[in-house]
C-alpha cells in the first residue's frame, strides 16, 4: 500500500473511536470505552509505523506523497481539497503524536476510572488525537486551519472537563480566547501567502515561494509574522502564553497529552512545515527566535518559585517549547523536532508521575504540603527522577542530546543567535534548578503524613474533596473529579505507560547522536533539503554537548545544596528579596499587564456600547422612533372608523360629490 | 321635451334617496332608499339614451336593474339573518366594527 493510504487510515482510527464512544456513552460500562479509545489510538500508531516503513522503501528524493479524497472548492483561483501530505516531517509527527497518545490513553484508563465522566473523557481525548493528526497530516492550508481549530476546541473541552469547577471553566475560556487570537493570525497569514502564490496546497506553495517572494519583501514578512502569531498562541509563547498555566485545571493526563506532549508543539511543527517561507524573511526568523528565547527565560524563572507541582511542570513546558521555537526559527529544524520528540517523552512522564503523587496526596497539588515520598512511591520516584534528569539535560539521557543539539546550532550560527544560545544556557541552568527543587521537595526531606501512611499501605483519601486552586469543597458527582485516587505503584496500566516512557526518555536519544548515527537528521533530510542552513560540524556539536552537561550538573548541585543540604537558604533568599519573589510568583505580572492593556479597555468599550449605542441610539432612537411614528399615525386613522354606517355613507357621498365637482369645474 | 327636466327629476330622486340612506335607521328603509338612488341613475341613463337616439343607455339601465336585484337579495338576506339572531334592527346599534 502507498504511504498515503496509511495516512488516511491513521486519521480514520481515532475518528471512529470518537464516534463510537460518543454515540454509545450510555451503553459502555466500567472501562470499556477506555479500552476502545486506547486500541483506536494504538491502531493509529501501528499504521504510523507502517507509513514510516512504506516511506523508507522509497528513495530519499521521492518521499513526498499527496492524496486527495475530494474537492471542497476548486475554482479559478482556489484549490481547497481534502488532501493529506505524507512526507518525512508529517510521518515523524504522526509517530510521536500517536505513540505518546497511546500511552497516555492507557494511563487514563486507570487514572480516570472513578470519574463519572469516564466515557465523555475518552470521546474528547480521541477527538483531540484525531484533530492533532489532521493538523500534522494536512496537505494544504485550509485543512491545516481546520485541524488547528479542532485542536483548540478539544483543548477547551478537556481543560473545562470538570465543568462545575468555576476555575476550570474560566481557564477553558481563557485558553480558547487566546487560541482564537492565534487562529486569526494563522488565517490572515495564509491570505498573505495565498495572495501571491494563488494556491493553498503545501507542495505547490513551497515550490513557488522562492520565485514569487523576493527575499525580505514586505508581504512575506507580514505573512510569516502572522503565522508566528498563530504558532505563539498555540505553543504558549510570550506574550500569548498566559493560558497554559491555567490549563492545568484539566485532568492530569490531559495536561500530559495536550499541554505538554502534543498540542502545544503544533507551533513548532507549523514553523518547521513553513520553513521555505520563513527562510525568505529574516525578520520573521529573528522575531521567532527572540520570542522563544524570552519565553524560555521567563518561564524557567517563574518555575523556580511556583508552588503548585503541575504549574511548575507547565512553566517548564513553556520554557522547553521556547527552545524548540527558537530552534526551528533559527533553522535548526531537525534539532528542534528531535527536542520535540524527547520532550514529549519526558514531559508526559513527568506529568504522569506528578499525577501519581497527586493521587497519593488525594488531589492536593501544593509542593508546600508534599515531602518524603521517596520510600512510599518508589516507582513514581524512579520515573520522576528519570524525567527530571532528562529535562535537566544530563548525559546520557535523551534531553541532553536534543537540547544541546539546539544550542550547539545556535552558537554555530553566530551573531544574534550566539547571544540567544548563551541565554539558552542560562535557561538550561535554571531548568536544572527548578526540576530538582520539585524533586527534592516532593520526595526528599521528612515524610509528610500522607507519605508515612502510604508506607504502611494506606492510600490517603481526603474526607472532603476540595478544589486544589481555591480550596472550595467539591461534590464528586458528575462534572467534578471522581472520588477515587490512583497511584502508579498499584495500577498496571499506569505502570506500563510510565515505564515505557521512562525507557524512551533514557534511550530515545540514540537515534540522533552527532557523528554516530544522526538518524533524525537523515530521516528528515528530504523535507528540509531546500533549506540553505547547514547543521554544525560534529566536533562543535560535541563541544556544545559537553558544556550543556556541565551546566546541568552544576544546576543539580545547586538545587541539592539549596533544598536538601541547606534548606534555610531559600527561605532566607525569599526574605532578603521579597520584590523579586513577588515578581516571579506573579509570573512577571504579564496577566495583569494584559488585563490593563486589553481586557479592561475592551470591557469599558463594551459597557459604553451597551449603555450609549445600544440603549440610546438603537433602542431609543431607531427602534423607538419608528414605533412612535406608526403608533401616532394609526391613532389618527383609527378615529375615522366609528362603526356607524351613516358616516361611511356620508363620507362616500361627500367624496364622490367632490370628485364630480372637480371634473365639472375643470371641464368648463 | 328638453333633457333638463328629466335630469332635474333624476337629481331630485337621487337626493331624496341619499338623504334617506343618511338619516334613516331601519335597514329596510335604507335598502328602499338605495333603490331610489339606483333608479334615479337609471332615469338619467334612459334620458341620455333618448337624446342620442341610441340603445346603449337602455342596456345599461337593464344591467343596473339586475345589479339592484342582486343587492336587494343580499341586503334582505342580511336583514333576515340579523332578525333571526334577535339583534336590534337598527343600523346605529350595529356599530361594533370600529377601530
Amino acid at each position: 500500500m502507498s504511504p498515503t493510504t496509511f495516512g488516511w487510515l491513521i486519521l480514520l482510527c481515532p475518528l471512529v473511536g470518537t464516534v463510537v464512544i460518543a454515540l454509545d456513552f450510555e451503553v459502555f460500562k466500567d472501562r470499556v470505552s477506555g479500552w476502545i479509545g486506547t486500541s483506536a489510538i494504538a491502531l493509529s500508531f501501528a499504521f504510523s509505523v507502517a507509513a514510516f516503513i512504506a516511506l523508507e522503501n522509497h528513495s530519499p528524493s521521492d518521499r513526498q506523497f499527496t492524496s486527495t479524497l475530494w474537492n471542497y472548492a476548486v475554482t479559478g483561483g482556489l484549490d481547497a481539497k481534502l488532501s493529506v501530505l505524507v512526507d518525512p516531517l508529517s510521518v515523524f509527527m504522526v509517530l510521536v503524536v500517536s505513540g505518546v497518545s497511546t500511552l497516555i490513553h492507557l494511563y487514563s484508563v486507570t487514572y480516570m476510572t472513578a470519574d463519572r465522566g469516564f466515557n465523555r473523557y475518552f470521546a474528547y481525548l480521541n477527538f483531540f488525537v484525531f484533530s492533532m493528526l489532521l493538523l500534522v497530516l494536512a496537505g494544504n492550508f485550509v485543512l491545516l486551519i481546520v485541524g488547528w481549530a479542532f485542536v483548540g476546541a478539544a483543548s477547551y473541552l478537556l481543560i473545562s472537563f470538570w465543568y462545575r469547577r468555576t476555575t476550570a471553566t474560566r481557564a477553558g475560556l481563557k485558553a480558547f480566547v487566546i487560541n482564537v487570537v492565534g487562529d486569526v493570525g494563522l488565517v490572515l497569514g495564509t491570505f498573505f501567502i495565498f495572495k501571491h502564490t494563488g494556491t493553498v496546497d503545501f507542495a505547490k506553495t513551497f515550490k513557488l515561494a522562492p520565485q514569487v517572494f523576493p527575499h525580505n519583501s514586505t508581504d512575506i514578512t507580514v505573512g510569516c509574522l502572522l503565522l508566528l502569531v498563530g504558532a505563539f498562541a498555540k505553543s504558549a509563547q510570550f506574550p500569548l502564553h498566559t493560558w497554559l498555566p491555567d490549563a492545568m485545571e484539566g485532568p492530569t493526563p490531559v495536561s500530559a497529552l495536550i499541554h505538554a506532549a502534543t498540542m502545544v508543539t503544533a507551533g513548532v511543527y507549523l514553523i518547521a512545515r513553513m520553513h521555505p517561507l520563513f527562510e525568505q524573511s529574516t525578520t520573521a526568523e529573528d522575531v521567532g527566535a527572540i520570542g522563544g528565547c524570552i519565553t524560555l527565560l521567563l518561564a524557567a524563572s517563574v518555575a523556580l518559585v511556583m508552588v503548585d507541582i503541575k504549574r511548575v511542570i507547565a512553566y517548564s513546558t513553556m520554557s522547553q517549547i521556547g527552545y524548540m521555537i527558537m530552534a526551528v526559527s533559527a533553522g535548526a529544524y531537525s534539532a528542534g523536532l528531535f527536542h520535540l520528540m524527547t520532550h514529549a517523552f519526558f514531559k508526559a512522564l513527568l506529568f504522569m508521575a506528578a499525577g501519581s503523587v497527586i493521587g497519593a496526596m488525594a488531589g492536593s497539588q501544593s509542593l508546600d504540603r508534599m515531602g518524603g515520598f521517596r520510600k512510599a512511591l518508589p516507582f513514581t520516584f524512579a520515573c520522576f527522577v528519570i524525567g527530571g534528569l532528562t529535562l535537566s539535560g544530563l548525559p546520557p539521557f535523551s534531553g541532553w542530546l536534543s537540547k544541546d543539539d539546539i544550542i550547539g546550532f545556535l552558537d554555530n550560527r553566530g551573531g544574534l543567535f550566539l547571544v540567544l544560545g548563551i541565554a539558552a544556557y542560562v535557561g538550561a541552568f535554571m531548568t536544572g534548578i527548578y526540576t530538582f527543587r520539585m524533586i527534592f521537595r516532593t520526595f526528599f526531606r521528612e515524610p509528610v503524613e500522607e507519605a508515612r501512611e502510604l508506607e504502611h499501605g494506606h492510600l490517603h483519601h481526603a474526607e472532603v474533596p476540595t478544589n486544589p486552586m481555591t480550596g472550595e469543597e467539591e461534590d464528586t458527582d458528575v462534572g467534578f473529579p471522581g472520588p477515587g485516587h490512583y497511584i502508579a505503584e498499584r495500577e498496571m496500566p499506569m505502570k506500563v505507560a510510565m515505564g515505557t516512557l521512562a525507557l524512551l526518555a533514557v534511550i530515545g536519544g540514540v537515534v540522533q547522536i552527532p557523528g554516530v548515527d544522526n538518524g533524525i537528521e537523515r530521516f528528515l533530510e528530504p523535507t528540509f533539503a531546500d533549506s540553505h542552513l547547514k547543521e554544525p560540524s560534529t566536533s562543535s556539536a560535541w563541544i556544545g554537548l559537553v558544556v550543556g552537561a556541565l551546566i546541568a550538573l552544576a544546576a543539580i548541585g545547586v538545587a541539592y545544596r539549596l533544598w536538601v543540604a541547606r534548606p534555610e537558604i531559600p527561605v532566607m533568599l525569599r526574605e532578603r528579596f521579597p520584590g523579586v519573589h513577588r515578581f516571579l510568583s506573579n509570573a512577571w505580572y504579564i496577566d495583569d499587564v494584559i488585563d490593563i492593556v486589553i481586557v479592561r479597555p475592551a470591557l469599558w468599550s463594551g459597557r459604553v456600547a451597551e449603555s450609549v449605542i445600544e440603549r440610546i441610539v438603537i433602542s431609543g432612537g431607531i427602534t423607538g422612533g419608528t414605533v412612535g411614528v406608526i403608533r401616532a399615525g394609526s391613532a389618527a386613522v383609527r378615529r375615522w372608523q366609528t362603526g356607524f354606517l351613516r358616516y361611511y355613507a356620508a363620507a362616500m357621498i361627500v367624496a364622490l360629490a367632490g370628485v364630480a365637482l372637480y371634473f365639472l369645474i375643470s371641464s368648463t | 321635451m328638453a333633457i333638463g327636466w328629466y335630469l332635474t327629476v333624476s337629481a331630485l330622486i337621487f337626493c331624496i334617496g341619499a338623504a334617506g340612506v343618511l338619516t334613516r335607521r331601519n335597514p329596510l328603509v335604507i335598502l328602499l332608499c338605495l333603490e331610489l338612488m339606483l333608479n334615479a341613475a337609471n332615469l338619467s341613463l334612459i334620458a341620455f339614451s333618448r337624446m342620442w337616439g341610441r340603445e346603449d343607455g337602455q342596456v345599461f339601465a337593464l344591467i343596473v336593474m339586475v345589479v339592484a336585484a342582486c343587492e336587494v337579495t343580499v341586503g334582505l338576506g342580511l336583514i333576515v339573518a340579523i332578525y333571526r339572531r334577535q339583534l336590534p334592527i337598527d343600523v346605529d346599534e350595529l356599530n361594533e366594527l370600529q377601530g
